[in-house]
């Protein structure tokens, strides 16, 4: 990766598609490795950590507690809150301003709208459930990295679900989707829509979308987000067994 | 989104299972919409909308800065909004609420991503360009101030004068030319409520709705920006309607803003 997708001095926009491949060599559908570990905070309720490409995010769950201030509180339902956040020493360019800025608080409230659909929340009446997405290393992606990561760190808390999400986005460049946008493609595609999907009966749960797209590209992308999402999903539940899977071999 | 009393609730959610809506328009019909411009003189660009009772004003000033690091042969696009506390009960003094960020990004994106502005027109010398401030006023609110907003910015935007730089100085008034505008973009929200859709959602709607999508659209019905709000879940096959309908009812939308041009 490196400098591929930087701009040059000119501002030229740099070629994405290179022989038939993108510049990190995938395909036009091909993920990113992923890497998904549950657990690691003893603090949290839950937690997870996951690597997407050069992404690196840690996720981690607090509550169901009182929730506080006590105006916050829903007599029926707990309330989620969510905290997407980007270390200053995420990204590969300067030192970024730490505290949410305008991108981070719209991404903590699309984050928390995912998981207000998922998790039970009439079982936790007045508390409050916290989410805490932290990217310590940024490549592009990070909102559905994070989503996918929280979902394992939900899961691993054992607050009752109806189904575990994942995200990915779709992207184009030219006349081409692509699956899974890296940073350099992120800042010079031509449309990216980061979508995250119930897998249970592939609802909507997250959808954004910026660029040109037409509606045949639109839905052509929500089956190659469908397709990805199995993958996924495979991950996140290999990754909630892993620990019990080594217990287990103890007994052998 | 307002508090409304469990009554109220229950009556408008029982009119949308039956197809129907306060005021007794269908499902995917929009309330009356008004769109007016050029109010505020002192302002390069202003128009406001009022859908239903739902009122918003848009202002626009341009102001010589400097380009963004990585463009530098660009002007710069801004666009706030602020949910003032005039505007509901509900809205209180203070930062921007998530709200007021997420309904002026989702207006933004549309607007960059249609390419609306010829942001390279708006290059004046080397180190300066010209910013544009889109500054949406939410004054009324009662529903869908997603629509009225991005309505607004494309009237503004398209009534918007450019002014001259001329000695290092601004020249702003009468008599300039118009700033240049290249698309026109249009923005369709939909409340979703149990399985039932509907377009443009009052606030008594918007108080019960379960999820909320956001399509905007251009003259070649390219979608251009996409945002869902809230818990509730859409289907593909809600999705594949709703562009449709979005491509359907956006023409109305166009028209009203073509119109505001030849006035």
């Amino acid at each position: 990766m490196g400098g591929a997708g930087e701009m040059n001095a000119t501002g030229n926009i740099p070629e994405l598609i290179v022989n038939g491949k993108r510049l990190d060599g995938r395909a036009f559908d091909e993920m990113r490795p992923i890497k998904i570990v549950a657990g690691g905070l003893k603090n949290a309720a839950g937690s997870a950590y996951i690597e997407w490409g050069n992404n690196k995010i840690l996720a981690a769950v607090y509550g169901p507690k009182e929730a506080l201030p006590k105006h916050t509180q829903d007599p029926e339902k707990a309330v989620i809150k969510c905290r997407y956040s980007m270390a200053p020493f995420s990204s590969l360019e300067e030192h970024g301003r730490s505290g949410p800025n305008r991108r981070a608080i719209e991404i903590s409230k699309v984050t928390r709208e995912v998981f207000e659909n998922v998790i039970i929340r009439e079982d936790f009446p007045g508390s409050e459930i916290d989410i805490y997405v932290e990217v310590l290393q940024s490549d592009g992606g990070t909102r559905a990295a994070g989503i996918t990561t929280a979902a394992v760190a939900l899961a691993t808390s054992g607050i009752p679900m109806t189904d575990l999400p994942y995200a990915v986005s779709v992207g184009k460049t030219g006349e081409h989707l692509i699956l899974d946008l890296n940073k350099a493609e992120d800042n010079y595609s031509d449309a990216d829509m980061p979508v995250a999907i119930g897998p249970r009966n592939d609802s909507i749960l997250l959808l954004q979308m910026d660029g040109t797209l037409t509606k045949e590209e639109v839905m052509r992308g929500m089956s190659m987000i469908k397709k990805a999402g199995q993958t996924i999903t495979k991950l996140q539940k290999e990754a909630l067994r892993a620990p019990y899977e080594s217990i287990m071999d103890r007994y052998k | 989104m307002q508090p409304i009393n469990q009554v109220k609730g229950e009556y408008v959610r029982e009119l949308v299972n039956k197809g129907i809506r306060e005021g007794g328009r269908d499902l995917l019909e929009y309330r009356a919409i008004d769109v007016k411009h050029g109010m505020l003189p002192n302002a390069e660009g202003s128009a406001m909308v009022t859908i239903g009772n739902t009122k918003v004003l848009c202002g626009i000033k341009l102001d010589v800065g400097e380009p963004m690091r990585d463009k530098p042969n660009q002007g710069n696009l801004m666009t706030l909004a602020e949910l003032l506390p005039l505007a509901s009960a509900d809205y209180e003094p203070g930062p921007p609420s998530p709200d007021s960020i997420e309904l002026s990004r989702v207006v933004d994106r549309g607007i960059r991503a249609a390419g609306v502005i010829d942001l390279d027109a708006l290059f004046i010398e080397e180190g300066k360009v010209w910013s544009v401030f889109i500054d949406i006023y939410v004054l009324n609110y009662d529903g869908n101030l997603f629509d009225a907003a991005s309505l607004a910015a494309m009237t503004a935007l398209s009534n918007c004068k450019l002014p001259k730089y001329e000695n290092g100085e601004v020249i702003r008034g009468a008599n300039l030319p118009k700033l240049p505008i290249t698309n026109t973009v249009t923005s369709c929200t939909f409340a979703k409520m149990g399985n039932k859709v509907l377009l443009d959602p009052n606030g008594s709607e918007e108080a019960i709705m379960d999820g909320r999508l956001t399509i905007a659209n251009d003259t070649e019905n390219i979608v251009r920006s996409m945002q869902k709000g809230l818990h509730g879940a859409f289907s593909e096959q809600e999705l594949d309607h709703l562009l449709d309908k979005t491509f359907e009812k956006s023409k109305e939308l166009r028209d009203i803003i073509s119109k505001s041009r030849s006035d």
